[in-house]
């Protein structure tokens, strides 16, 4: 009798469980991300895998998008094509995502977009690289800024200062080359000459072969494009030289590490950055400037140090899904259609407007020019 | 059974498994992964008969490889040749290339070799890295179309799953073929002894140049099979790494395997797909496998597996007895 009773129970228990459950948990939004977390472009890789799971977690805890958990799934591409192919893949035909975000460089993206683009899934690239929405392709769009819109931060300020002639010194990965393309071909309509192009390698340690070259030139300022470390040697070595013209550098140095790298050096360097570095010196006015503030005090308290520019692409890249998520659904043709109807959406990196002709959403008011005094960034005007 | 006939039989079961493979994976990302399973295992093959067979390390092959595919993809998608005759271009030009070099690099010994095809294989990278112009630079050539046949094209993972096992079973079994030739005997005794190889009559300055040369071919062509299949390369993916990890899967597999460089192709190809469960140890994992792989194994997977049947039969014969 017992034992019946007992059995009862459990079955109700079990029809309970198997009724209820599907009514209380619906599935939930499956997002996929590739990011470089291991290898050369870990840099970037991991404050984006951390800024994505932060954010999944945030939505998680105020009730999912629509009532949906989301189940962010990270693969790490190790900066390396194949690899970046192979877990796409793997997140479209076995994971079944409804959107990916990234990769973090522009390589493994450009081997990702034929695969999204014949899978019909939309892909929000972390990387800089112009070429990934340049031509516009369906599927794809991109939350870094592009190099281009950098370079013209950078040749507006010179041509204002009348600075005309200028020394280029740009690593040779893609981040590198990406860059000097922009800087020569906009050289032109800012009237600036470039009258020295140096390169130097990812892993080089002394650049005063270069340096020394450029100071023959009578070069008016000198921009370096590169992420660390090489920019920091550039910093030392020009101290080193007695350079005393004006040195510039890209926004792939815009962290505090540069100038823990650089020191010294670091003095009166001038870069455009994204605004997330110079958060609190924003006007009230600046409309990024709750989310950014938001963004790094969120960043510091889970993973002790400061959130940069790069994570904000991934926290861009997710919160654009939320957007088109809330709005649309999560068929992966809803969430397309609806991003590229995205307008004046306030992220990290800017403020994003996209349309079917521009699917990086991005002005150069992106940037702003900051300068290092007294080892400190402060706003240029 | 003669030995003979035992080599086709294993052959032939072997390149049945593989044609029914894409039968258990149809809609997984694994088929995918099974597509580059088929390329390494061709890269691993071309250069076992260089390091398995001859004995003559090669720290560069990533370069034979990346010149396949940069030849092959800056000539069809930069100036719209016909792949296949790209991808014959490619080979040619890159066998013609590892002829050339072949002749003082070969003359090296030891670790004077290894320096050497290190430095050929880093010069080859940093031109395909700086050459903007041709190559696209670091950021990468897209662009390029997948092989077709008329109106077939390749365009999907199960028929480039079949294009480039086709060709890599057809390498398998013409290394086969080389083992049990005079060429492949006159190979192992360079292997064992150059002098003693030389006593007996073997040339060997020219039989290393060409089999130098023969490996080059199969890993250009590899190069690009790998181009129309990615249709995007960069040269992240033709580094110096690339290289090591060719090697790696050479040796894990069994030096002068031929079976052994598809299961170190495959090991180290499978591997991490099935470690990502372990999240961000997996690394860690992964070299402690090789450790031990190579601490219990000598002779590579395809020793173990030897050893393992050997053990087994015989210890079938003494319960029998």
């Amino acid at each position: 009798m017992k034992k019946s009773i007992f059995l009862c129970l459990f079955m109700l228990a079990v029809m309970m469980v198997l009724t209820a459950g599907p009514a209380v948990a619906a599935p939930p939004v499956k997002i996929g991300a590739l990011f470089s977390v291991t290898g050369p472009a870990s840099f970037l890789g991991e404050p984006e895998r951390n800024t994505a799971q932060m954010v999944a977690d945030d939505i998680n805890r105020s009730g999912g998008i629509n009532g949906r958990k989301v189940q962010l799934i990270v693969y790490d591409t190790q900066g390396d094509a194949t690899k970046a192919v192979q877990a796409a893949n793997r997140l479209i035909k076995d994971d079944k995502v409804s959107a990916i975000i990234g990769p973090s460089i522009t390589g493994d993206t450009m081997a990702v977009i034929p695969v999204v683009e014949k899978a019909g899934i939309p892909l929000i690239s972390c990387a800089a690289g112009i070429k990934i929405t340049e031509p516009v392709k369906k599927w794809v769009f991109k939350t870094a800024q592009n190099d281009s819109l950098a370079v013209s931060r950078i040749y507006e300020y010179m041509q204002k200062n009348r600075i005309n002639k200028v020394a280029l010194l740009t690593v040779s990965d893609s981040f590198g080359s990406s860059g000097r393309e922009q800087l020569v071909m906009q050289a032109k309509a800012f009237g600036i000459q470039i009258i020295s192009n140096e390169t130097y390698g990812p892993k080089d340690t002394d650049m005063t072969a270069q340096l020394t070259k450029i100071r023959g030139t009578g070069a008016q300022a000198i921009i370096c494009w590169g992420t660390n470390p090489g920019p920091a040697v550039v910093a030392r070595n020009t101290r080193q030289l007695g350079l005393k013209i004006p040195l510039f550098m890209s926004h792939g140095v815009s962290s505090r590490k540069f100038i823990e790298l650089a020191g010294n050096a670091a003095e009166g360097i001038s870069l455009p950055s994204g605004r997330v570095l110079v958060a609190n010196l924003l006007p009230s006015s600046d409309r990024q400037k709750k989310n950014l503030l938001k963004y790094k005090r969120d960043y510091m308290k889970r993973f002790g140090t400061e959130g940069d520019h790069f994570g904000g692409h991934a926290w861009d890249a997710m919160m654009l899904l939320k957007t088109a998520i809330e709005k649309g659904g999560d068929s992966p043709a809803a969430i397309r259609s609806q991003l590229e109807g995205i307008r004046n959406f306030s992220g990290i990196g800017g403020i994003f407007s996209f349309s079917p002709q521009d699917h990086a959403g991005l002005t150069k008011d992106a940037f702003v020019l900051v300068q290092v005094k007294k080892k400190n960034w402060v706003l240029m005007k | 059974m003669t030995e003979a006939k035992r080599d086709i039989l294993g052959f032939l079961l072997f390149a049945a498994a593989v044609l029914i493979a894409p039968f258990f994976f149809a809609d997984s990302y694994i088929l995918n992964v099974l597509v580059f399973v088929g390329i390494n295992t061709l890269l691993a093959v071309a250069l076992n008969l260089l390091l398995g067979f001859a004995g003559q390390i090669s720290l560069g092959h990533a370069a034979f490889f990346g010149l396949g595919a940069y030849i092959s993809g800056v000539m069809t998608a930069a100036h719209s040749f016909d792949p296949w005759l790209a991808m014959l271009i490619a080979a040619v030009s890159t066998g013609v290339a590892a002829f050339i070099i072949g002749f003082p690099i070969l003359k090296l010994k030891g670790h004077y070799l290894a320096m050497a095809t290190l430095g050929f294989g880093i010069i080859v990278y940093i031109v395909f890295n700086e050459t903007v112009d041709l190559t696209g630079g670091p950021s990468g050539l897209p662009g390029i179309p997948n092989l077709s046949l008329g109106e077939f094209s390749f365009d999907n993972d199960i028929k480039n799953f079949y294009l480039i096992w086709a060709f890599t079973l057809l390498a398998m079994r013409i290394s086969l073929n080389l083992y049990r030739s005079r060429i492949g005997r006159a190979l192992r005794a360079i292997h064992d002894s150059e002098v003693a190889a030389r006593v007996a009559g073997v040339n060997v300055k020219n039989l290393k140049v060409q089999i130098f040369t023969m490996s080059a071919v199969i890993s250009a062509l590899a190069g690009s099979l790998y181009a129309h299949t990615m249709t995007f390369i960069s040269p992240a993916s033709f580094g110096f790494n690339f290289s090591v990890e060719l090697v790696t899967m050479v040796i894990i597999g069994g030096l002068g395997s031929v079976y052994g460089s598809f299961m170190g192709a495959a090991i180290l190809t499978l591997l991490p797909e099935f470690l990502r469960i372990f999240h961000d140890y997996d690394i860690i994992v992964y070299g402690l496998l090789l450790i031990l792989i190579i601490m219990f194994m000598p002779g590579g997977l395809a020793g173990g597996f030897r050893t393992a049947l050997e053990r087994l039969s015989r210890s079938r014969k003494q319960g029998a007895d």
